[in-house]
This record gives structure tokens, sequence and C-alpha cells, in this order.
């Protein structure tokens, strides 16, 4: 077995398996550090051994056992009670809650209490970001902090108190009960997305680590999914995942400027990325139980599958901003709405839409409200009134790419 | 694990103490979960103790100059915060003043 072969199969193996082994030795040890130490010495076990006795059949199985044997080894060594031992021992034959146990390796999938446990109300909302990607996507304290421009320290100490939180204030280690669902899905859901943005939104030019945060996402919204599969709203979240992702290399373009939907080179979208999303996305509707994550993907599905600019069907789209206003009652879903009008029903329709949000003031300081406005003004052929919003809007834009495009906008007005 | 249940509000919440806790008291008792319960007087009859450089220092008044104020405390035996948070939710005081939650040490 080569050394490359062995190193790529632990490698599959971390990204898959870590989150499970974490989350099962969290259960059986009740201990956070203990657990994602083990673990980390039984990948470590696994790049010793692989390359001498092969690589298992199944992998997560056996990283789950060697973690296991090294916390009773060193629960063993702490001289702690022959009761927990025995549980910990055991712990592979031990029930793992309703549903979840859908391996048939035998091994349970406790990955689901663990996000639910990393995503409680209880925790601030950068506690859950760090202890979700530490814990189920397995990143270093390093990794981390650098995702989120803080030093490795700060990082540290804020996933020690987080761990010390759950431990002392008692925050139960499970997912909730039914009638706690509701409330607590969408914040996990909202953990996850907030990871996938930050990586979304990190340009070519950005550190990788932060570009992986949404590869990290999808591979956990694809395990929610899969592990809650009557959650509509939990399969709406993934495939709205996908549907961006697939745009991620036309978003920009060679000097890293901002690329409109309608400017995209469609050839370069990943077209498995948006079949499975739209797959996904129909399973989730099936379920009846429409949501603010199945109407947003239902939006990415309408540009997704568009074979050109042109071919949008903006009416659909301009129908879906309305129920998503229904659930997100925000200016932004209105004012996104405004410019579906806009190319469903002409400039003419969406220029009241835009005058309304401006009169409500709600968006001031928004660059995005005079760089609409301006545009609905430039198709009407306005334009002396078009290049004084471009003018407005290009004050408030906040990134260089975005001034550039404004700027190009401006120039072509003028013209 | 147990918890301290500190029942803070205006003072409308004292007098809306008197009313009792419209059966929460016997749910939680039912429940197994009641450790301790108490109402308190007004904070007006507070008296507040401090000793500084072996100085007895008294003043009248609770100790915090606040708008809200303890109204009384509970203390429940829970399984977890979830369940501390949920009978927390269910007491009377929970709709007019605020309940804080707060694990206590083993």
């Amino acid at each position: 077995m080569s050394t490359d072969a062995v190193r790529a199969a632990v490698d599959e193996a971390f990204r898959d398996e870590w989150g499970r082994v974490v989350a099962t030795l969290i259960r059986t040890t009740g201990d956070w550090d203990l657990a994602e130490e083990c673990a980390q010495d039984a990948f470590a076990m696994a790049l010793q051994r692989w390359p001498r006795d092969g690589i298992p059949g199944r992998p997560g199985a056996w990283l789950t056992t060697a973690a296991r044997n090294r916390a009773i080894d060193v629960l063993r060594r702490k001289a702690v009670g022959a009761a927990k031992l025995r549980e910990v021992a055991a712990m592979s034959d031990s029930p793992s809650g309703p549903a979840l146990d859908d391996d048939p390796s035998g091994v349970p999938d406790d990955r689901l209490r663990l996000m639910f446990t990393c995503c409680h109300p209880a925790l601030s909302l950068e506690a859950r970001v760090a202890l979700t990607l530490r814990t189920l996507a397995g990143l270093t304290t390093a990794e981390i902090a650098r995702a989120f421009l803080s030093s490795e320290p700060t990082m540290a100490k804020r996933l020690v108190r987080a761990k010390q939180k759950i431990q002392n204030a008692g925050i139960p280690y499970r997912v909730p009960p039914a009638h706690l669902l509701p409330d607590r899905t969408p914040g996990v859901l909202g953990v996850l997305y907030l990871l996938f943005n930050e990586g979304y939104s990190a340009t070519a030019g950005a550190d990788l680590v932060r570009q992986n945060l949404s590869a990290e996402a999808i591979r956990l919204a694809r395990v929610l999914a899969t592990l809650m599969p009557d959650e509509a709203e939990a399969g709406g979240l993934l495939a709205l995942m996908l549907l961006h992702d697939a745009r991620r290399s036309a978003r920009l373009d060679a000097s890293g400027d901002l690329v409109t939907l309608e400017d995209q080179d469609r050839s370069s979208w990943d077209r498995a990325s948006i079949s499975e999303g739209v797959s996904v996305l129909e399973s989730a509707l099936r379920r009846g139980r429409p949501g603010p994550y199945q109407i947003q993907a239902a939006i990415a599905a309408c540009h997704a599958t568009a074979a050109a600019a042109g071919d949008t069907d903006w009416a659909q789209i301009a129908g879906l901003y309305e129920q998503l206003a229904r659930f997100l009652p925000t200016p932004v879903v209105e004012l996104n709405h405004a410019v579906a009008v806009g190319m469903a029903f002409g400039p003419e329709a969406a220029l009241p839409l835009v005058a309304a949000l401006e009169g409500a003031g709600q968006l001031a300081g928004y660059h995005l409200l005079p760089a609409t406005r301006a545009d609905l003004l430039r198709r009407l052929g306005r334009s002396s009134e078009a290049a004084h919003a471009y003018r407005e809007a290009l004050e408030l834009a906040s990134t260089d790419a975005e001034r550039r495009f404004l700027a190009r906008r401006l120039a072509e007005t003028s013209i | 694990m147990q918890y301290l249940l500190l029942i803070c509000g205006d003072e409308s919440a004292a007098e809306n103490a008197d009313e009792g806790c419209g059966g929460w008291t016997e749910e939680m008792t039912e429940r197994g979960l009641l450790r301790v319960t108490g109402g308190l007087r007004p904070p007006a009859e507070a008296r507040t103790v401090r000793v500084r450089r072996r100085q007895l220092l008294l003043s009248d008044g609770p100790f915090a100059e606040t708008k809200e104020q303890i109204a009384g405390l509970v203390i429940l035996e829970c399984a977890d915060l979830d369940e501390a948070v949920e009978a927390a939710a269910r007491h009377p005081a929970a709709s007019y003043g605020t309940i804080e939650v707060r694990p206590m040490r083993p």
C-alpha cells in the first residue's frame, strides 16, 4: 500500500468521519476535550497502521473503535471509576436514540445531537460557529481563527469557554424533543448558512481556509439533510448552497471584478452541482412545508436552470420573492422583489416599489438601493437621473469590486 | 443539576407576588423539581451590609439601584438547562417580569 494512497484514504476518512467519531466519544465519555484528543490519536494511529494492515473496509468503525480504546486507556490512567469505564467500553452496543442509527457498520451516528448542542441558543453565535467548525468539521483552532480574522489564543479561549458553558450550565447533549424542534432547527440551519456565506463571500485572493468554509458548510448541510429527512428546510438549505456554489467560479472575472448574473459565463457553472441542488429542492418541496430556505433555493434554481440570462423566468422569481417576504419581511427582500418585478414587468412597474423603500428609510446607506433605481432609470432612457443615482450608489459602495462595477455603469450612462 | 430562578420585576411585580403562582409551585412539586421557593418583601425593606477595613457599613434599600428588583427565588433540580428554562417560562412572573435562570455550582 503506497503512502500516498494511505494519506488520501486518511484525509478522506477525516472529512467523512471526524465529526462522527467526536460526536460518539462525547456521548460516551461526556468529555469534549477527551473526545477531540482521542479522535486525533485515532487518525494518527490510522496513518501508522493502515500502510501495514491495509485500509479497513469501514474506516469510520475502525476509527471510532480506536478512539474508544484510547479513551479507555486515558480514563484508566486517570483512575476513573469502574462504572464509567464499563459505560465507555460498552458504547458501541448502546442505543443512540430514535432513528439516528442509519449506519450499517453498527456505529451509531451522533452527529445530529452534536450539531444541536453546538448550536444551542444559550451559546453566543460566535461560540456556535467556532464549536461547529472544531468538533463537527475538524478544523484546527488556528484554521478557525484565520477564517474569522481573529487570533489563535482568542479563538482557543472562545472554544474553552463554550465547552465550559455546556458543562457548567447543563446544556443537554441531545437532539431536542419534537416540541422544541421548530424553535431549534432554524438555529442549526442559521449557523450552517452563516458558514457558507463566510466562505462564499471570500474572494479568490482571500485565504483558502476561508473559501473552504463553503465546502464544510455544504458537507454539514448534507449530513443534516440526511439525518433529518423530514425537515424540509434542511433540504432547502442544502439545495440553496449547492445552487449558489455552482456559480462560484463565474462570479468574478480574471481581475477579481464582480460579474453580474446576467453577464456570467453560464458554461462555467457546475452542472452536477445544479442538478443535485434542483433534485434536493424538489424532494424538499414535495413535503409541502415551504420555508425561507426552500424559497430562496427555488429562486436560485430559476437562475441556475435558465439557459441564457434572457430565458430567466422573472415573473416566477417575482412571485417567489413575494412569498419569501412573508417569511422574511425585510427591506432587502422587498428590494429584490422590486428588481424581479422590474425584469418581469418592466422598469415602470418597479420604480414605485423602490420609491416606497426609499420613503421607508430602512435601507438608507445601502448602496444597492440607489444602484437599483439607477438601473431602472437607465433602462427607461432617463440618463441624467440614472447617472445621479449611480453616483449616489458609488459613494455608498463598500468594496472595490462593487465600486468598479458602478463606475463602469456610470461611464456607460454618461456617454 | 440545580438552577436558581431569580424572579425579577419592577415594584408592580411585588404586588403581583401576593397573587401566588397560579398552580406553578404545585406543578413543580408534583414533577419533583422544586427544592426551595421563597417570595421576598419589597426592596424598600432591605438592609445592605458591607464590611470594609473592618468597618461595618449599613445602608437602607437593595444593593443594586435598578428599576428591576428581585421579588422571589426558586431552586429547581433539573436534568438540564432546557428543562430549567422550560420550567421558568411556565412561571406566571415570566409574563410580567423577568426570570434569570442561573446554574448553581455543584
